[in-house]
């Protein structure tokens, strides 16, 4: 029956089997995730750009949902780990055809592949994965529905770290859609598991929980009040789908609200830095200016995403190895 | 040729029957497949079979309010016989189905179909309830004079609440011209809005799209507007809120003609165990908070709320192997709707009068129909349980063809051991066991 996120995602030994959420992991995990990523960042500016960590492993990307920046990173994290990396672009091929996602699953499993990266629409669509994969094939959450984006969240948290050496005493604004957000459910948990002093959340009531104090953040309605002395902004995706469905008037009343300009962002503290998840919708979300300004670190942390990635990859792999060679022994 | 009706004693067994505020140990006399007497039998009667019940429970057969049987168009998930044979192991001896099926009951065919698949598997009654719009489309009424002739104890829409208020009024309008109740399984679909679990803390967190308690009780409100502006006679059938069961509350303290039912698992359960994604939990409506299970448990006490039913939902194992907002909602039922409810006894939510009445003589009343009692010369429709039988669900193991239950090894207050249909006796443990 079910398990805890815990139990799911770590052996015996704490070693990370699956990663799946931030749920459950605690800041020890976390922090072994960032440091493993800190050793990772040099791999991408040498020469040659691999290290022979997984060799001979087969990694899918198994992604349900079309994605260009994650799966690339992805693919990019795998390869500079010399594993061999299948794309799978299944919401065009398999379940047109009417396959179940048990039988993709089956299908690749009889493949010997060794970890599934997955992304999928449905919350929960990576617990379902895990739960029915085969022993000694790890899986990685790239994305499910509205609930998690573990790896998103800790390139974030990389970010951050770089920038404000700890976490303690800082104080973060999400600004944006947190209804429908997995970046932003998985941020929270990271950010409040690392020991952030103040989390903030910043949306029209329409784009949050109903309840989202709940989560662990103070909840603002005014976006200058909001950001006012925060030392990291992160400002979220805006669907174009949110037009409909009576959730916002237009773009136009939401960028004057809510769009982050270089006068609001005054407000912040000087040091602060600004971030997006990308891809960016310029004037909705944010002014170029801000944008292309000197507190945006938006491309350091598409670098850092594939450090990030790297680090989860070869965490699960090598807890997977060790169990199936205690089979073998 | 048609077998001869036995002539039944049950003796030494605690009869309850809550239409009788009886609850004694005594014996119960059975013939010509009706009840004839309670206590001593009548000087000239000599049973041609008895069976011994002491220690224990003797009372009317349960009525199920709702049991989606499958059949005919998704005979994968389950059919009339074996839903019927399970159900009659959980001591169900008559079963209400909703007109969801493919095609949908919506004519006199397809009723009488369905009821005559009913008498060939011979297990228990099936009284089925016919669709209020034709093929449940929320717009055109059905010939509900006609359904009811063919044998349709009510009407609803089933899963597909009518949206369109006008065509819910006229329905009702036209259900009532010809005492027709009009079952409302009260959800707003906007505001449901293509959820899958309660929207509070647990689903936040787990970032399930969200339905709102407001879904059942803006409906709920509306509807009784309706039922006082038509005259009609209405059915809520599975409460989820304890916001719902207040205004059903109110609503009987008005003395408006109205009931409502709940389904057993939301007497159990709540949105905590959505944790770990398991889709056996995935159920409409959805599982809400423990206040609200809470304050259903207490309208089920207080008789606001009438019956319990199983709200039965057999699925083959592929609608539940998905990511859970992907897979179909629904519990298997059946088998644990006595046992559920007598946990509640044990909980002390209620005494066991009670808990039998919502499961008899309450579902009966709210259909009209003379069933559920012991009353002597009432159908001999009799459930017999042992209350010191415990034993632990396991989802293979149930006789339904859909083992998709939540409850798995969970432990079970009590187990069924005969049940009879008009005095014949269509299940028995005994027998049961000596098949295995």
């Amino acid at each position: 029956m079910s398990r805890s996120n815990a139990e799911l995602q770590l052996d015996e030994s704490g070693r990370l089997l699956h990663f799946l959420t931030i749920d459950g992991l605690g800041r020890e995990m976390l922090t072994e995730i960032l440091d493993t990523a800190e050793g990772f960042t040099g791999v991408s500016e040498r020469t040659i750009k691999k290290v022979p960590l997984c060799r001979g492993k087969v990694v899918a990307n198994l992604f349900f949902e079309t994605s260009t920046r994650t799966r690339t990173t992805f693919e990019l994290a795998a390869k500079r780990l010399s594993a061999d990396v299948l794309n799978l672009n299944i919401s065009a091929s398999a379940t047109s055809k009417g396959e179940t996602l048990l039988d993709t699953l089956r299908n690749l499993e009889a493949m010997h592949v060794d970890m599934f990266i997955v992304r999928h629409a449905s919350s929960g669509a990576a617990h379902f994965i895990a739960q029915h994969a085969d022993r000694g094939v790890g899986v990685i959450n790239a994305g499910d529905g509205r609930h998690a984006h573990p790896t998103q969240a800790m390139l974030d948290m990389f970010t951050i770290r770089r920038h404000k050496q700890d976490f303690v005493g800082l104080r973060v604004a999400i600004v944006g859609d947190i209804l429908h957000s997995r970046v932003a459910r998985s941020q929270i948990l990271a950010l409040n598991s690392l020991g952030v002093s103040e989390v903030r959340v910043v949306a029209p009531r329409t784009l949050l929980p109903a309840d989202a104090r709940s989560l662990g953040v103070h909840v603002y309605h005014d976006m200058d009040e909001g950001i006012r002395d925060v030392d990291v902004i992160i400002m979220l995706r805006l669907q174009k789908e949110r037009m409909q469905g009576a959730l916002l008037p237009s773009e136009h009343e939401y960028f004057s609200l809510f769009g982050l300009t270089e006068k609001r962002l005054a407000l912040a503290d000087s040091e602060a830095i600004v971030m997006h998840p990308g891809p960016i919708n310029r004037g909705v979300e944010m002014d170029s200016q801000v944008a292309d300004g000197s507190r945006s670190v938006i491309l350091q942390q598409v670098s850092y995403g594939i450090a990030i990635r790297m680090a989860v990859i070869s965490m699960v792999i090598g807890t997977q190895n060790l169990h199936m060679q205690d089979v073998a022994v | 040729m048609r077998k001869k009706k036995k002539d039944i004693s049950i003796l030494g067994g605690r009869v309850v029957d809550p239409a009788n505020n009886t609850n004694q140990i005594t014996d119960l006399h059975i013939a010509g497949g009706k009840i004839l007497a309670l206590g001593e039998a009548p000087e000239d009667f000599v049973p041609s079979e008895t069976i011994d019940a002491t220690d224990k429970v003797v009372c009317p057969g349960l009525i199920d309010l709702c049991a989606h049987l499958r059949e005919p168009g998704a005979e994968h998930k389950a059919t009339i016989a074996s839903e019927s044979a399970a159900a009659v192991s959980g001591g169900i001896t008559t079963l209400c189905c909703p007109p969801d099926t493919y095609p949908v009951i919506d004519t006199p065919a397809v009723t009488g179909q369905i009821r005559h698949k009913a008498r060939k598997a011979g297990y228990c009654r099936l009284l089925p309830q016919g669709a209020v719009t034709q093929d449940l489309d929320g717009e055109r009424l059905s010939e509900m004079a006609a359904l009811k002739s063919a044998g349709c104890v009510a009407v609803t829409n089933a899963y597909t609440p009518l949206a369109n208020t006008l065509v819910q009024r006229r329905a009702m309008e036209y259900a009532a011209t010809f005492g027709l109740l009009t079952i409302i399984r009260p959800e707003d679909q906007y505001l449901s809005n293509n959820g899958c679990a309660h929207e509070g803390k647990v689903a936040d967190r787990m970032g399930l799209p969200g339905i709102p308690e407001a879904a059942e009780t803006v409906a709920v409100a509306r509807d009784l507007a309706l039922a006082e502006t038509t005259g009609a006679v209405i059915h809520f059938h599975t409460l989820s809120s304890a916001s719902a069961a207040r205004t059903m509350a109110w609503a009987k303290r008005e003395g408006r003609r109205v009931s409502a039912d709940v389904a057993i698992h939301q007497l159990h359960l709540c949105e905590m165990d959505l944790e770990g994604f398991d889709s056996h939990f995935h159920v409409r409506p959805p599982l809400r908070t423990d206040t609200d299970r809470d304050g259903l448990r207490d309208a089920v006490a207080k008789d606001v709320i009438q019956a319990i039913c199983s709200d039965h939902q057999p699925h083959e194992p592929d609608a539940k192997a998905s990511p859970f907002p992907d897979t179909e909602p629904g519990i298997s039922g059946l088998e644990t709707l006595l046992p559920l409810t007598l946990k509640l006894v044990e909980q002390g939510v209620m005494d066991l009068s009670s808990a039998i009445a919502r499961l008899t003589c309450g579902p009966a009343g709210i259909l009209g129909v003379p069933l559920g009692t012991l009353t002597p010369g009432q159908a001999a429709d009799i459930c017999i349980y042992d209350p010191a039988q415990r034993w632990f669900v396991n989802a293979e193991k149930l006789l339904s063809q859909g083992k998709n239950t939540p409850f798995h090894g969970w432990e079970m207050p009590a187990k069924v051991t005969h049940t009879l249909l008009k005095g014949r006796l269509v299940y028995s443990l005994e027998n049961e066991e000596t098949a295995e």
